[in-house]
């Protein structure tokens, strides 16, 4: 099938470039006409783990594969990893540091929101090593 | 009728073909071709800022000129509150109101009036629960057209009642039928206009099949025999319906204040507007219930068609406020039902989307994406498109070419050189 194929790096230094990789991908989909409540979800799910990635893991990359019906995005770092991800899992549960905090981030929103707005969603982490995250949202035909 | 109306045109006389205009406009509405400015018209929404920023004057408004009111029986005329904003010294709005008279209207009715109504039956409806959170309110018609364009997502929260201009339109309509009899026909209605969108507004609603409003005269327009026949006036007459909250309309956070307590946030100019809409779109705004947005710098007082600096005419609309009721105009049964829109807001998926047909805009966006690579991502206009991504969009969509770049132009008669040389 098709696809289109699109790389960013993020810095793991600066929060306002954080938003960079979905803002631009939210701008591409609008351009191929898509699903409007997907290119919703896609843009809400990438900005949470780009901002978990500035946050935790002092950036990375994201690959994202845009097909007809479906949008895959990988967001790969070389942070610690995440210990317990079930627990990490658990909305309001965060190891977001104080300053970041006030910054209105780190509420332990997070990952359930990710989850919430995709439709698959998969973690793969080693400790010290970094985390891969891989996302899937679907174009729901109303 | 055409499927997009426009009050932003181009003298062409006066267009010299440079990039001011195409690198404001915050739609990426505007290509330079054949050394002069066009508007696309599916992505203009006629904010005016290319009006505001052309060296030349060679964008101007469509508005009306004073004598078309004689084209009717009965004048009235429905001033927007950013008027009461362009006098030095002006202690009390019937001075405006009675020079307005002076200058042929039969009735005077400030659209403050409206603006009040309007507020009342927000915070209402908001107390009844009837409206998707955040709610954006639908008062700029740039901003309407902007979130119709560009955020499909957000049309749901847009606040679906009129604006204050035709509110005010339809009620002062309704007074003088009441009043004399006359036919509907025979009324014409004029809004003085800081705002080019609004005479958009006008000749093609986003909400309501007909306008009640006639036509619209520039404030920049009606100023000097406004202040004329201001200075002569032997008598004032007790015009003014409105109070401090309708006035307040007429700059940014005015129609927040009006709110009396919501958790609003109000932003101006439109590429903060832009900012919110994006924030709001990803749910980034969270702890925010009305979110207030005008198009232009300062609200309605930067309007393009206004005489004054905004942030003047903001502190003299401010002076002017603090001896004004709260608010005279209240809502009677069967306002609110009257003032809802009679369409639901609709997103225009053509504006900015490449291809009707996903596959072949996927094959589209992959040239584009090649394109983009052999160009030297300068965005430095000089090719008529603002940014080097809209030259590939436009390539790819056949309306230029890659040597439209000077840069791969001059880079091509370089190569030609060189090989002439060796020959």
């Amino acid at each position: 099938m098709s696809n289109i194929h699109l790389h960013y790096d993020v810095s793991g230094e600066d929060f306002t470039r954080a938003g960079e990789a979905s803002g631009s991908v939210k701008k591409r989909l609008k351009a191929l006409g898509y699903n409007s409540d997907a290119i919703r979800r896609v843009a809400i799910a990438m900005y949470e783990a780009e901002i978990n990635m500035v946050i935790h893991a002092d950036g990375g990359f994201v690959d994202v594969n845009i097909y007809p019906d479906h949008v895959d995005v990988l967001l790969s770092d070389h942070g610690p990893g995440i210990p317990d991800v079930e627990k990490a899992m658990q909305a309001g549960f965060s190891t977001a540091p104080d300053n970041v905090r006030n910054l209105g981030f780190g509420a332990g929103m997070g990952l359930p929101n990710i989850k919430k707005y995709t439709d698959d969603m998969r973690i793969e982490t080693v400790i010290g090593k970094g985390t891969d995250l891989y996302l899937t949202v679907k174009v729901n035909e109303a | 009728m055409n499927k997009y109306f426009h009050s932003v045109e181009l003298n062409a006389d006066l267009c010299c073909g440079c990039t001011n205009c195409l690198k404001r406009c915050p739609t990426e509405a505007i290509r330079i071709r054949g050394g002069k400015a066009h508007i696309l018209s599916e992505r203009c929404i006629d904010c005016g800022e290319c009006i505001r920023i052309c060296p030349h004057h060679a964008k101007h408004a469509r508005s009306n000129q004073l004598e078309e009111i004689n084209n009717y029986k009965i004048k009235i005329a429905i001033p927007a509150p950013a008027l009461f904003g362009q006098f030095n010294n002006l202690n009390d709005i019937d001075i405006v109101l009675t020079g307005l008279r002076a200058l042929g209207f039969d009735v005077v009715y400030e659209v403050s009036r409206g603006a009040e109504l309007v507020s009342e039956a927000t915070r209402r409806m908001i107390a009844e629960g009837k409206l998707n959170k955040p709610i954006i309110s639908s008062a700029c018609p740039a901003v309407v057209r902007l979130i119709k364009i560009r955020f499909p997502e957000l049309c749901g929260n847009v606040m679906p009642l009129l604006a204050p201009m035709e509110v005010a339109a339809r009620m002062a309509r309704r007074e003088v039928i009441d009043m004399t009899g006359v036919d509907d026909s025979e009324i014409g209605v004029f809004f003085i206009t800081p705002c080019p969108a609004k005479v958009t507004e006008i000749n093609a609603p986003n909400s309501t099949e007909k306008s009640a409003v006639s036509g619209a005269i520039a404030i920049s327009q009606i100023y000097p025999a406004l202040t004329s026949k201001m200075d002569k006036l032997k008598v004032i007459e007790p015009i003014a319906k409105s109070g401090l909250l309708g006035v307040g309309w007429a700059t940014s956070g005015g129609e927040s204040a009006a709110m009396l307590g919501e958790k609003y946030l109000a932003a101006d100019g439109i590429e903060n507007v832009i900012r919110v809409l994006e924030e709001l779109e990803d749910d980034h705004i969270r702890d925010v219930d009305f979110i207030e947005l005008n198009a232009c710098s300062g609200g309605c007082v930067g309007g393009v068609l206004a005489i004054e600096n905004p942030y003047v005419a903001q502190a003299r609309i401010q002076n002017l406020r603090k001896y004004m009721p709260v608010s005279l105009n209240h809502l009677k049964d069967g306002d609110v039902e009257r003032m809802m829109w009679e369409n639901e807001l609709e997103f225009n998926a053509e504006s900015f989307r490449l291809s009707e047909d996903i596959i072949e805009a996927m094959d589209m966006m992959e040239k584009m994406e090649e394109i983009c690579k052999t160009l030297p991502g300068l965005d430095c206009g000089s090719c008529g498109a603002p940014t080097c991504r809209a030259l590939a969009e436009d390539i790819v969509k056949g309306n230029a070419k890659e040597t439209d770049c000077i840069h791969k132009l001059k880079a091509k008669i370089q190569s030609v050189y060189d090989q002439l040389g060796t020959l």
